[in-house]
């Protein structure tokens, strides 16, 4: 299952609910993006997932916030293309609203 | 709502203000400062290519002290001042001139 | 016309809504009415103020540019929240415009001197 996430992680809770889910991947996208950024208090939640969740963050995203210089280690980062593939790679996902 | 300059057409809101900032050239100001009842003049076009380098820089129209201010700043005192200016647009300088400079309406003028 | 003190409390992140493009408009018309204007960021406010914003590919105005108006329209009381900034590893380094940075119960006694808050 791939979860698509579109809320700060310091805002709303809607990450640390798909990481309860139990496995799977990560797609963060617009204010979502912020939990891919090192140094905050994120970035332990993410590192913490990366046995279980694959995690991919949007590159435009990170690009208009200013951060796309300092995303979490183990963190893809992926264009537009590769958020197509990744939806169609996997066979369910889910946007958290 | 629309207005056409030389058979091409281009898209404005309802107060005539272009929608799309990219759609500005010269003769497009001069048909909307004709529709404002202004003759443009060497003078106006000097605030009419502030207000678009002031766009660029900060992304919005300034405000009518704002504008009188900056103006003052850049071109002198004698032309930072709403007199002057209101000489040059009538009905507001900086919303009269925004309309010519293909801005939107500016932000603080309601 | 009397002269009212104004903050404007930012704390959304930029773009994901349109709160944060909507609070920096209303602060405009504030400060074009003369008020004595003064913005608190907290929270995931302060994302707004990171420097480097490229919001090309997401068609967006950058936050960014704008800032750079404020002391056109007099307004240089910026105040930022220490403790939002750590817990998102930033620091004021990271910020595009000056700010000064403080505790929130500095905030806190700020807020208690203004006339009217409006919350973005």
């Amino acid at each position: 299952m791939l979860h698509i996430i579109n809320k700060s992680p310091y805002e709303r809770p809607a990450l640390d609910s798909a990481l309860k889910t139990g496995e799977g991947a990560i797609l963060l996208i617009e204010d979502g993006v912020y939990a891919a950024v090192k140094g905050g208090a994120a970035e332990a939640k993410i590192k913490a997932a990366q046995g279980k969740f694959k995690v991919y963050a949007l590159q435009a995203d990170l690009e208009a916030r200013g951060m796309i210089d300092r995303v979490t280690e183990g963190v893809t980062v992926v264009d537009y293309g590769g958020f197509v593939d990744l939806v169609a790679e996997y066979k369910t996902n889910q946007s958290w609203l | 709502m629309a207005i056409e300059v030389n058979g091409k057409t281009y898209e404005t809101d309802e107060e005539g203000y272009l929608i799309n900032l990219s759609d500005w050239n010269e003769e497009v100001a001069n048909y909307l400062a004709q529709q404002e009842g202004i003759t443009m003049t060497e003078q106006h076009w000097e605030v009419i290519n502030f207000l678009r380098d002031y766009y660029n820089e900060f992304q919005i129209a300034p405000a009518v002290r704002v504008l009188t201010k900056a103006i003052g700043k850049k071109l002198g005192p004698e032309k930072g001042n709403s007199q002057y200016l209101y000489e040059l647009f009538p009905y507001g300088p900086a919303k009269q001139a925004c309309k010519i400079a293909g801005l939107p309406k500016p932000t603080g003028c309601v | 016309m009397s002269v009212k003190k104004f903050m404007f409390v930012n704390r959304k992140a930029p773009y994901g809504t349109i709160y944060a493009w909507e609070a920096l408009e209303v602060v405009l018309i504030a400060a074009a009415f003369e008020q004595d204007v003064s913005l608190c960021f907290l929270d995931d406010g302060v994302f707004q103020l990171k420097k480097g914003h490229n919001t090309k590919a997401i068609e967006t105005k950058a936050f960014e540019k704008t800032w750079g108006a404020l002391e056109d329209y007099d307004i240089t009381k910026l105040y930022v929240d220490a403790e939002s900034l750590a817990e998102r590893g930033l620091t004021a380094d990271d910020l595009a415009v000056p700010v000064e940075v403080l505790s929130r119960a500095e905030i806190g006694k700020l807020m208690e001197e203004q006339d009217v808050l409006l919350s973005f």
